[in-house]
């Protein structure tokens, strides 16, 4: 997992008017907690927002600066920072069907 | 032996100074060094602010930088609260001196999914550390937590990981909690935070408010255990234990005036100690304020610095009033020397009046310092808070050898010779002012009842308040009594006049002795004159009757002459000396 690994997963979809989901998920290191988190989020996104997301890892052993603007406090966060408004959902997204409320997705 | 006092040395704990006024004190240092300290207490005590303070006193006068770590309020709004306090927290996060983070979490805004851990808020503590070096962290309130998460046994355990890891980091760092109902914060926080538990308390008695401070807990150090009251004000907290001083001030030999001259008299002839405690006491309307403004208008005339607390009188009309008796104190108003201070007792807590007493002090560094009266401070606490506060008070003037002179106003009721404040084994000089009620007047009289290290007098003086100021007359003790004001005028013309008519009585005795001496030697005179006459008609007789002889003889002679015959007639001449004889 590189430090900002943008785009990993990116499916261009061209001359969608559709928003584009902006994801950023938050890690501290390659702990277990996060690589299960980046696996969960990978699969719920190819499920429900196909060709229509990003996700970006920000590891903040690297950066750990950028901890501040998105208020991190626990790691693994995910942030979606688009569309608005921002949700945050912590934790290793284990539980889909949570992961779906908190990112408010609606069962396509 | 060595290696155990190296030991020993090793095993001390090593302290943090706060820079809070008297809490190094209590805590004979500081906080622990390099571990968590955990201040707790209700809404609005302080807890805040004393984090603050400790980072702010730590980044500017002991070199250690810190990271302030806010729950609740952001970095603008305590810049906002703590700018009226002196502390200019966006100037010392410019100059890298203190670092902040505002930690928001909305609730509504997450989502809890899994396993998780409070890493991020780690790494965002630790970059905050590294960026300004910090040795001191607060963190306010870390309980915030708990309401924006969900996960207690996870928020718990990484607690517990966070003071581990604040401990590892060697910072010193104070976590502030809510009180809780049944433990001392709301979420048990002093489980994790064991090494030194300080809590704070807003307490409103009698519409008086009073904050307090007590450690409950410091691990390997002793402390002081009491309650300590502490103030907030324009300088931050200050807490001032009784105990944090001590008794070994330097004494002053000098000596200055009363400002009334026959009072200097009785007190050895020189006046009061520099540096000593002076007391008056006496019932209203003795005349306290009046000596109280003899003397710092005395002190100011010496060109020192006076402060004068008045409790009862507002200072123009104290500057109004000992004008009528010839004190004017005006000027050394005018003059910078003189500087009142007035105020309600009942206005603050005592705790607070202390610590204007302590500020305006240090701020105009009095040589002499008046209080007036202290007796007005027992409404605004109890008895034994008050002599806590005036000790604390003579110990600080003490210390600083200003001479401290309070006035005490006694109650008819119960002896005079009684402090309402129970204050007099404080007191080095005790003058007492009494009322002397006699034949339908009320006059002032005055007596020192002790003054420490000096012969003083024993007697009594009547106290006159005249349009010169205050002077001292020997009150009348003639004929086993004691007078004062006109009964003693009158007694003294009384016994004037009684002396006068005596001093005659004797002089016409003398007279009359005199003029019976006269008469004697007259008629001792008259005697020996008469004698004299008598002598001299003898010796006339005699001279006479001498002739009368001769010419008798002459007479014989011739007759026997022309007789011839007859020589001699011896009888006639015999019965003629016998006629002479019973003439006689």
């Amino acid at each position: 997992m590189s430090a900002v690994s943008s785009g990993k997963g990116k499916k261009k979809q061209s001359g969608s008017i559709e928003e584009i989901w902006n994801l950023r998920l938050y890690v501290a290191g390659q702990t277990p907690k996060s690589i299960t988190a980046f696996a969960n989020l990978k699969k719920i996104c190819e499920e429900h927002l196909a060709g229509k997301y990003r996700i970006e890892v920000i590891d903040l052993l690297k950066n750990p600066q950028l901890a501040k603007g998105d208020q991190i406090i626990a790691i693994p966060t995910l942030v979606r920072k688009l569309p608005e408004p921002i949700k945050k959902i912590i934790g290793d997204l284990a539980n889909t069907e949570r992961v779906l409320v908190g990112l408010d997705i609606r069962a396509v | 032996m060595m290696i155990v006092k190296e030991k020993h040395n090793a095993d001390v704990l090593e302290k943090c100074p706060t820079g809070i006024k008297g809490l190094d004190e209590i805590t004979k240092g500081g906080l622990p060094k390099g571990r968590p300290t955990l201040i707790c207490g209700g809404a609005g005590c302080g807890k805040t602010l004393f984090a603050m303070e400790f980072l702010m006193r730590g980044a500017m006068y002991y070199g250690e930088p810190g990271v302030f770590m806010s729950f609740e309020e952001s970095p603008e709004d305590l810049a906002k609260n703590f700018i009226s306090l002196g502390f200019d927290l966006p100037d010392m996060m410019a100059r890298g001196l203190i670092a902040t983070d505002h930690v928001v979490i909305e609730r509504n805004e997450i989502e809890e999914t899994g396993e998780y851990d409070l890493e991020g808020l780690f790494i965002r503590l630790g970059n905050a550390i590294d960026s300004v070096g910090a040795k001191r962290v607060v963190l306010d309130t870390i309980e915030a937590l708990f309401s924006g998460l969900s996960n207690i046994p996870i928020l718990r355990a990484e607690l517990r990981r966070l003071f581990h890891w604040l401990k590892d980091r060697g910072v010193t760092a104070i976590v502030t909690g809510e009180r809780g109902d049944k433990m001392l914060t709301r979420y048990g926080l002093e489980e994790y935070v064991a090494d030194c538990v300080i809590l704070l308390d807003f307490r409103i008695d009698e519409q008086l408010s009073t904050r307090r401070l007590r450690i409950v807990k410091y691990r390997g150090s002793s402390h002081g255990s009491d309650e300590y009251p502490f103030l907030i004000d324009e300088t931050g907290l200050s807490i001032l234990p009784i105990t944090s001083l001590g008794l070994d001030y330097p004494v002053s030999r000098e000596r200055i005036s009363t400002g009334v001259p026959k009072l200097d008299t009785m007190l050895d002839g020189k006046g009061f100690y520099r540096g000593s405690t002076i007391l008056v006491s006496g019932t209203a309307g003795t005349g306290k304020t009046s000596l109280s403004a003899t003397f710092a208008d005395a002190a100011c005339m010496r060109g020192e610095r006076c402060l004068y607390f008045a409790f009862e009188e507002s200072p123009s009309q104290i500057i109004r009033n000992m004008g009528s008796i010839g004190i004017n104190l005006a000027r050394w108003v005018k003059k910078g020397l003189l500087k009142f201070y007035s105020a309600r007792p009942s206005l603050y807590g005592l705790e607070m009046h202390l610590l204007t007493f302590h500020k305006v002090i240090e701020k105009f560094d009095p040589q002499v310092f008046v209080v007036d009266p202290i007796s007005n401070l027992s409404s605004a606490g109890t008895a034994s808070e008050v002599k806590s506060i005036l000790t604390r008070l003579i110990d600080y003037t003490k210390m600083k050898k200003i001479t401290t002179f309070l006035t005490d106003l006694t109650h008819f009721t119960g002896s005079l010779e009684h402090t309402s404040e129970e204050i007099s084994s404080l007191i080095d000089t005790w003058l007492l002012l009494r009322d002397i009620e006699l034949n339908g007047e009320r006059n002032r009289g005055l007596y020192i009842l002790k003054s420490r290290g000096m012969a003083h007098s024993n007697q009594i003086q009547e106290f006159l308040l005249t349009n010169e100021g205050i002077s001292l007359v020997e009150i009348y003790t003639g004929f086993g009594q004691v007078l004062t004001g006109s009964a003693r005028a009158t007694q003294k013309a009384e016994e004037e006049a009684f002396e006068l008519a005596r001093r005659f009585e004797v002089d016409s005795k003398i007279r009359e002795q005199e003029r019976k001496r006269k008469v004697l030697e007259e008629k001792i005179a008259a005697i020996r004159a008469e004698f004299d006459a008598e002598s001299k008609e003898l010796h006339l007789i005699a001279e006479e009757e001498k002739k009368r002889q001769a010419v008798l003889a002459k007479d014989h002679l011739e007759m026997a002459h022309l007789r011839k015959s007859k020589p001699s007639d011896p009888p006639t001449k015999r019965s003629k000396k016998k006629k002479e004889r019973s003439v006689r």
